[in-house]
């Protein structure tokens, strides 16, 4: 905010067909302004920056001259026409600050602080949370930006907010769509014999994710044998074969093409994927799995039917592949989760991704040595018969409940040694007197009082007229000065303006008290700097509140001073501390001349 | 007690739990004498009873080494003790209060010197507000309960954790808990009580004229408090007391664990036993420094 205003020269037009009056622009933060050339000319402009709601401009890279629009309040929008573009940047720049300035929240601060990288993260949450509260918006204005505290120091008290904002944001990943994109229809033109297919990076990823063997093809020819375009291409001629069911052709060109054979083969890699979890199976879950279960790379899931011609069909077994094979394995997929989380665009990315993370699973899962153990363990644990087993009785942690007598008996024996100047006076008359002497004369009391009645009258009638009076006056006197209700607050009856006043600067000083009190001891020269800001700042404060008393009505003064009191107390403590740490300084850097701090 | 049919049910109708301070250390110095006292509040007792037909009484005395119901208005069990002098609620409060007093006498032990001697007034508290819970779940119709403490005993800060617990709760159930002190000093106990649960307190000057301040001030009920005017106190005294020394103090040290009150440094907070750290330069320490401030 270095500039506090612009002054350009540029030309001003009232709708796009306008050939423009020439003259100077000049913007500050109230207004713009702008006064043609030629002073005959009836262009002159004065607007307030209050009325202007947005503006546009053209973009540098196209053929359109350099212009400026600013709409106003009624829509009515003004065009300025600049020199050229680095001109309108720097207006385009000096509004975008006043218009920010205006109603919204204060600009992010510009200035790279060396000790605190924020991530764009960060700063978004700041930045919510400041246009939600006014009044921690208030507080950010008069301090951060006014240099009495930094940004870390402000926010560094208020993590929690921060925090419950960033959890707001939903953490979780989508998973994949049930339905099965990675099964695409092509679309056919009826006219010629050309087949569509279309691929979007959510169905590469899926393809991926369910046919493994198209993924390490993937990684092994692209872009090495064959591009992009070629292996999809590919595959997508092996998809339709299938889809013909034509198991003889696709053995014909299985026989032909290598490359296309892999798209048209029995996946292997599901197969053995399926063996191993075959095997991790807990015999305690299900001690029938074994390795004939395996049979959901098979087709028909390995089930002869009746009639099936087994003989001839055996070379073309490899080549077909059924319904059901392809929804059970879309199933485990989905189920499975997304694995990786990497921008979709780019497939080599995201084959390279997805085959690192396949990579650790199956790290996690090959350290075949210690899962055998932990599984014989598991297995004998689980096998046991608990009734033939001794006790197995866990050391105990002993419950400790402190005993309350403890603190309520320590607190009595302080409590006689503080509370006795203050009862001497009681003290001294009952020392004469033991227990039974006093409790025998109320018991006399009440025998005094049964055997002659209540006491006649009850009370005099002069005494009862005074207590009366006196009542009645103090009621009506504390009526006019304070209020009926013992609760309701002074700060109600005062006028609007100076409530908010007392209560923002309530909240300051308490923010500036925080901060000068965290900072004791003083170890370092940066909290010495900061505590040297912060008694600046607090200083300030004394002439304000001095001209919210001379604000208010007299009647009111007194209450105000009443408010204002406390605040001067606390003010003052700080202030006598911070001198008294500074005398204590210099007396300990004793060579000092006097006069020197 | 059978309920009374709603259409008499008025919103004035009020449960007054009076609790009667007893403590004989406090009388035996006071320069209002038992009897005297006692005859101002009987007489403010059977006022009360006479303000509508539904009003109930209960009085709940404050010993010194106990606390004990000594007359329930609502009971039927008020035996008869004729005694032509005074309507028989009197006689059987009196008689109930001597055997209390027999009773408090016996329990009391060997004193250390020097000990102050406070009633106990936060069992009496506890006491009242038990009462006026099993009164709130009697039913829909009931009248509405309101506490009167009339103490002058000296406030013993040993109870000081325990009464602010009653306050507190009193204060949840929106019982009000007027407060009339009889002593010489102040009570900060009776004051905070009556402010923070929306009662009245009052110390009278003119110990003489203790029926007129009853009357005028304490027999208010609470339907009338919204258009009657009560006096209010200038200021409470909210300061709290640390919990080394029970000192009154303005400036502490803080336990940001248990939130303690104590007045000098600690190594160790003697509530929470959790250990206060060096103090950092950034990093946050255990204990921070506060101020607290009088109201007035």
């Amino acid at each position: 905010m270095a500039n506090t205003h612009v002054t350009k020269r540029a030309k001003y037009k009232t709708t796009i067909k306008d050939p423009g009056t020439p003259g100077t622009l000049r913007m500050t933060f109230e207004k713009i302004l702008f006064v043609p050339h030629n002073p005959k000319s009836a262009g002159k402009l004065d607007v307030e920056f209050r009325y202007i709601k947005g503006q546009k401009h053209t973009k540098e890279g196209s053929n359109k001259p350099p212009w400026l629009n600013l709409t106003n309040n009624q829509n009515g929008i003004f065009i300025f026409e600049f020199e050229n573009y680095s001109d309108l940047q720097e207006c385009r720049d000096f509004v975008g600050k006043v218009l920010a300035k205006g109603g919204e929240v204060s600009e992010k601060p510009t200035v790279a602080y060396p000790d605190e990288q924020l991530s764009a993260a960060e700063m978004e949450l700041r930045i919510k949370l400041l246009q939600e509260d006014s009044e921690l918006q208030k507080l950010h204005k008069q301090f951060v930006l006014s240099g009495v505290l930094t940004e870390t120091e402000f926010w560094a008290t208020r993590k929690k907010l921060l925090d419950r904002e960033a959890s707001k944001k939903t953490k979780q990943r989508l998973g994949f769509k049930s339905a099965m994109i990675s099964d695409i229809k092509p679309s056919t033109d009826g006219r010629t014999n050309k087949v569509t297919f279309n691929l979007t990076p959510e169905v590469i990823l899926q393809i991926f994710a369910e046919k493994p063997a198209v993924h390490r093809a993937f990684l092994s020819y692209v872009p090495n044998k064959m591009s992009e375009r070629t292996f999809w291409t590919k595959y997508f001629r092996a998809e339709y074969l299938h889809s013909t069911k034509n198991s003889i052709a696709a053995a014909a060109e299985a026989a032909e093409d290598e490359e296309l054979a892999v798209f048209l083969k029995q996946d292997d890699i599901l197969a053995s994927e399926a063996r191993k979890k075959i095997r991790r199976v807990d015999p305690t879950l299900d001690m029938e799995a074994d390795e004939g279960d395996d049979y959901t790379h098979l087709p028909d899931h390995g089930i002869l039917r009746e009639g099936s011609k087994e003989m001839t069909e055996s070379q073309n077994e490899l080549y077909k592949r059924s319904l059901s094979q392809d929804i059970n394995r879309h199933a485990a997929v989905v189920l499975e989760g997304r694995a990786v989380d990497v921008e979709l665009e780019d497939t080599k990315a995201v084959a390279e991704a997805l085959a690192q993370s396949k990579q650790k699973s199956s790290n996690k899962g090959e350290s075949d040595g210690d899962t055998s153990r932990e599984r014989l363990d598991r297995l004998s644990r689980m096998t046991e018969i608990e009734d033939l087993q001794g006790p197995n009785t866990l050391p105990l942690a002993p419950l400790c409940i402190k005993d309350p007598r403890d603190y309520f008996d320590s607190q009595q024996a302080n409590a006689l040694r503080s509370s006795g100047d203050a009862l001497g006076e009681i003290e001294q008359i009952k020392c004469g007197l033991s227990t039974q002497e006093v409790y025998g004369s109320l018991r006399e009391s009440i025998s005094s009082i049964k055997a002659m009645g209540l006491k006649e009258p009850i009370v005099k009638p002069e005494v009862a007229h005074q207590v009366f009076d006196a009542l009645t006056n103090s009621i009506s006197n504390t009526k006019y000065h304070i209020g009926k209700n013992p609760q309701e607050s002074v700060l109600d009856r005062l006028p609007r303006k100076t409530k908010e006043e007392l209560l923002h600067h309530w909240t300051s000083i308490l923010e500036l008290l925080k901060h000068f009190w965290a900072s004791y001891p003083i170890t370092t020269t940066y909290l010495y700097v900061k505590v040297n800001r912060l008694k600046d700042a607090m200083s300030n404060i004394y002439p304000q509140l001095e001209e919210i008393k001379g604000s208010v009505p007299s009647e009111l003064r007194h209450q105000v001073s009443l408010l204002v009191r406390p605040m001067h107390q606390a003010l003052d403590a700080a202030i006598q501390h911070y001198e008294a740490s500074m005398q204590k300084r210099s007396a300990q850097s004793g060579e000092r001349p006097n006069g020197y701090v | 007690m059978a309920s009374a049919p709603s259409k008499l049910y008025a919103d004035d109708v009020s449960l007054v739990v009076v609790l009667l301070d007893t403590n004989p250390f406090f009388w035996s110095s006071s320069s209002l004498s038992f009897s005297q006292f006692l005859s101002h509040v009987l007489a403010f007792l059977n006022a009360i009873l006479t303000l509508n037909q539904l009003n109930q009484v209960v009085v709940i005395a404050t010993g010194y080494n106990s606390c004990d119901y000594v007359f329930d208005s609502s009971s039927d069990l008020n035996r008869s003790f004729e005694n032509g002098r005074m309507p028989v609620m009197c006689s059987s409060l009196l008689q109930k209060l001597e055997e209390f007093l027999i009773k408090d006498e016996q329990l009391s032990k060997e004193e250390p010197e020097g000990k102050v001697k406070s009633s106990l007034f936060s069992g009496s508290l506890s006491m009242a507000l038990c009462y006026i819970q099993r009164v709130f779940r009697s039913g829909a119709l009931h009248p509405h309960p309101r506490i009167l403490c009339l103490q002058g005993s000296p406030d013993g800060p040993e109870q000081y954790v325990a009464i602010m617990n009653a306050i507190f709760s009193a204060q949840r159930s929106s019982v009000p808990i007027d407060s009339c002190y009889l002593g010489s000093q102040n009570s900060a106990f009776l004051q905070q009580a009556s402010y923070i649960t929306g009662g009245v307190h009052h110390k009278p000057q003119n110990l003489d004229g203790l029926f007129q301040y009853l009357m005028t001030i304490f027999a208010t009920d609470l339907h009338s408090r919204s258009f009657i005017h009560l006096p209010k106190p200038v200021g409470v005294d909210f300061r709290a007391s640390c919990f080394c020394h029970k000192n009154t103090i303005d400036m502490g040290y803080i336990c940001s664990v248990c939130l303690s009150i104590f007045c000098k440094h600690h190594k160790k907070c003697s509530t929470c036993g959790s250990v206060f750290g060096q103090a950092q330069s950034e990093a946050a320490s255990a204990s921070d420094k506060k101020r607290k401030t009088p109201e007035t």
